[in-house]
């Protein structure tokens, strides 16, 4: 008697067209949900289907999620193993080429690949850049050591292209491990928070392992890479005047630039070799005893996406990579002296900065020298000194 | 240049234990299809109706298979662009463009000019990339 009074009440509101309408859809629904010990064996089977589907979604759908991403993240692994290979494969195979070793150098690569740098303890900050430089002194010294140990017939360039060739492989080492020990500890645990932060970040893993094995041809080649443009600017603009060498790894040209005196200054190439532009710098200020009008510093800078490669740009500040210890020499040299720097940049991805340097990019030097011109003539008087420092890997550009 | 790219590495064979599923799945699915057509012509219309579903899911399933085997393949080598040297004679223009060889750099003094003898100098060293499907972006 209630159920009719509330039965009542709830389909008093309906027209009788409705009402029908109403009454064909629930008894369709009843048939599709609750029929399973009538109708053909095909619909049977399906509706056991159907509730198989929803029962396995409700208890195992995050574990078949995370398979799914461990399988994803095999695949990149399985071609982070291929890069890795073959990276050690090149290295190995410059260093017989080039080095002419007595012994296989196989062993010693491997120990190589294995190398790691601790950073200083930075708890106490004060003078930890000092600390840092005397680790990357060391790093560099005993890599040099070891590439001539392994290649003692590689002249200075060739030593320090293979020195770039084993870093590359060394990286694309790292790469894959670090990989494959998330890719393990997410299959150990299965935690899927740790497969996901891994398959999250795996596409520019990826395209920055892809970037390594490139740049480990053009290592291995002496070919010149995108992050080397600053260095072509400059050996553009000193191309054809006396250098000399300065402190570290660097080159000085005194050039006459639009009735102004630049020092130009770029790494010495052509092997594979960043120079400490820090110190090269400061020395050239202290040389001039802080009389220089205007810094300039070229260098390539990574674009965002929908930018042009080969793109110019102009702003403050000192235009350097690196660990940080350059950056902070010149800051600390020209704070002192009160001297304004500018920077220029070229544009282009991490691919292109450490892959052989692209026709846009090498097209961009021009565009980039004009633009020095026009800081120079809108930023200095006539009579002024100027520093232009070109920043990056100098490998396969002379001066 | 001697610029080989990847030779046969174990990471770009494929099983052949995976290759011979992928057969045997292919096999049975246009058997199931030729099953089908059979079936239909005899008259069993539900179970041509199932050999037809059986056959085209199976079907599907390893080309797909098939397919992204082939893709990984591809994928797993590392593409080696040719690198182009340009060698150009200051005095009197002359330009030569020739594939990279080991030992060019930037500005190195190479062989003298073919027109007016004098020392040639590499000018330029770069690759050209031609990009794949490049649409016009509005934003």
């Amino acid at each position: 008697m209630e159920y009719a009074k509330i039965y009542n009440q709830a389909f008093a509101s309906f027209s009788e067209g409705e009402f029908v309408n109403l009454v064909a859809m629930l008894t369709a629904l009843q048939n599709q949900l609750f029929q399973l010990p009538g109708g053909d064996i095909f619909s049977q089977i399906l509706t056991l289907v159907i509730y198989a589907f929803i029962f396995i979604s409700i208890f195992y759908g995050q574990r078949i999620q995370l398979y799914i991403m461990l399988r994803e993240v095999e695949g990149s692994l399985y071609k982070l193993k291929y890069i890795r290979d073959e990276g050690r494969r090149i290295a190995i195979e410059t260093i017989k080429e080039i080095g002419k070793p007595q012994t296989d150098p196989t062993v010693r690569v491997d120990r190589f690949l294995e190398y790691f740098t601790i950073s200083p303890q930075s708890l106490d900050p004060a003078g930890v850049v000092w600390k840092l430089e005397h680790i990357l002194d060391v790093r560099d010294t005993r890599f040099k050591d070891e590439v001539k140990l392994i290649a003692p017939a590689a002249d200075e360039t060739q030593a320090n292209n293979l020195e770039n060739t084993l870093e590359a492989a060394m990286a694309l080492n790292y790469i894959y491990k670090v990989i494959r020990h998330y890719y393990l500890l997410g299959k150990k645990t299965l935690s899927l928070y740790i497969i996901m932060q891994i398959q999250m970040i795996l596409p520019m893993v990826m395209r920055e392992a892809e970037a390594y094995a490139s740049a480990l041809k053009a290592f291995a080649y002496g070919q010149p890479i995108g992050d080397g443009v600053g260095a072509l600017v400059a050996a553009k603009l000193m191309h054809g005047y006396p250098v000399r060498k300065i402190p570290k790894d660097c080159v000085v040209a005194t050039v006459p630039f639009e009735g102004r005196t630049a020092y130009v200054i770029k790494a010495e190439g052509p092997g594979g070799n960043v120079g400490k532009p820090g110190d090269a710098i400061k020395t050239i200020i202290e040389e001039n005893e802080g009389k220089i009008a205007n810094i300039i510093m070229i260098d390539a800078a990574l674009k965002l996406e929908g930018e042009e490669i080969g793109e110019v740009a102009e702003g403050v500040g000192a235009a350097i990579g690196g660990p940080g210890v350059d950056q902070f020499k010149i800051e600390e040299t020209i704070l002192k002296y009160r001297i304004p720097i500018n920077a220029v940049i070229v544009k282009e991805d991490i691919g292109d900065a450490v892959s052989p340097m692209r026709k846009e990019v090498f097209d961009s030097v021009d565009k980039a020298v004009e633009r020095i011109k026009q800081v120079v003539l809108e930023r200095t008087k006539e009579g002024d000194k100027v520093i232009i420092a070109g920043i990056g890997n100098t490998i396969g550009i002379g001066q | 240049m001697g610029q080989k790219s990847a030779s046969s590495s174990a990471a770009t064979k494929v099983s052949s234990f995976v290759l011979l599923i992928i057969f045997v799945t292919l096999a049975v699915a246009l058997a199931a299809l030729v099953l089908a057509v059979q079936a239909y012509s005899i008259g069993n219309d539900v179970v041509a109706v199932y050999l037809l579903f059986i056959g085209f899911i199976g079907v599907a399933l390893s080309t797909y298979v098939l397919f992204q085997t082939r893709q990984r393949m591809m994928r797993l080598r590392i593409e080696t662009p040719p690198i182009t040297t340009t060698i150009e004679c200051k005095k009197c223009g002359f330009k030569n463009v020739r594939e990279f060889q080991r030992g060019d750099y930037i500005f190195k003094e190479v062989e003298p000019c073919q027109k007016c003898n004098e020392k040639m100098l590499i000018t330029a060293i770069y690759r050209e990339v031609r990009e794949k499907g490049k649409t016009s972006f509005p934003y």
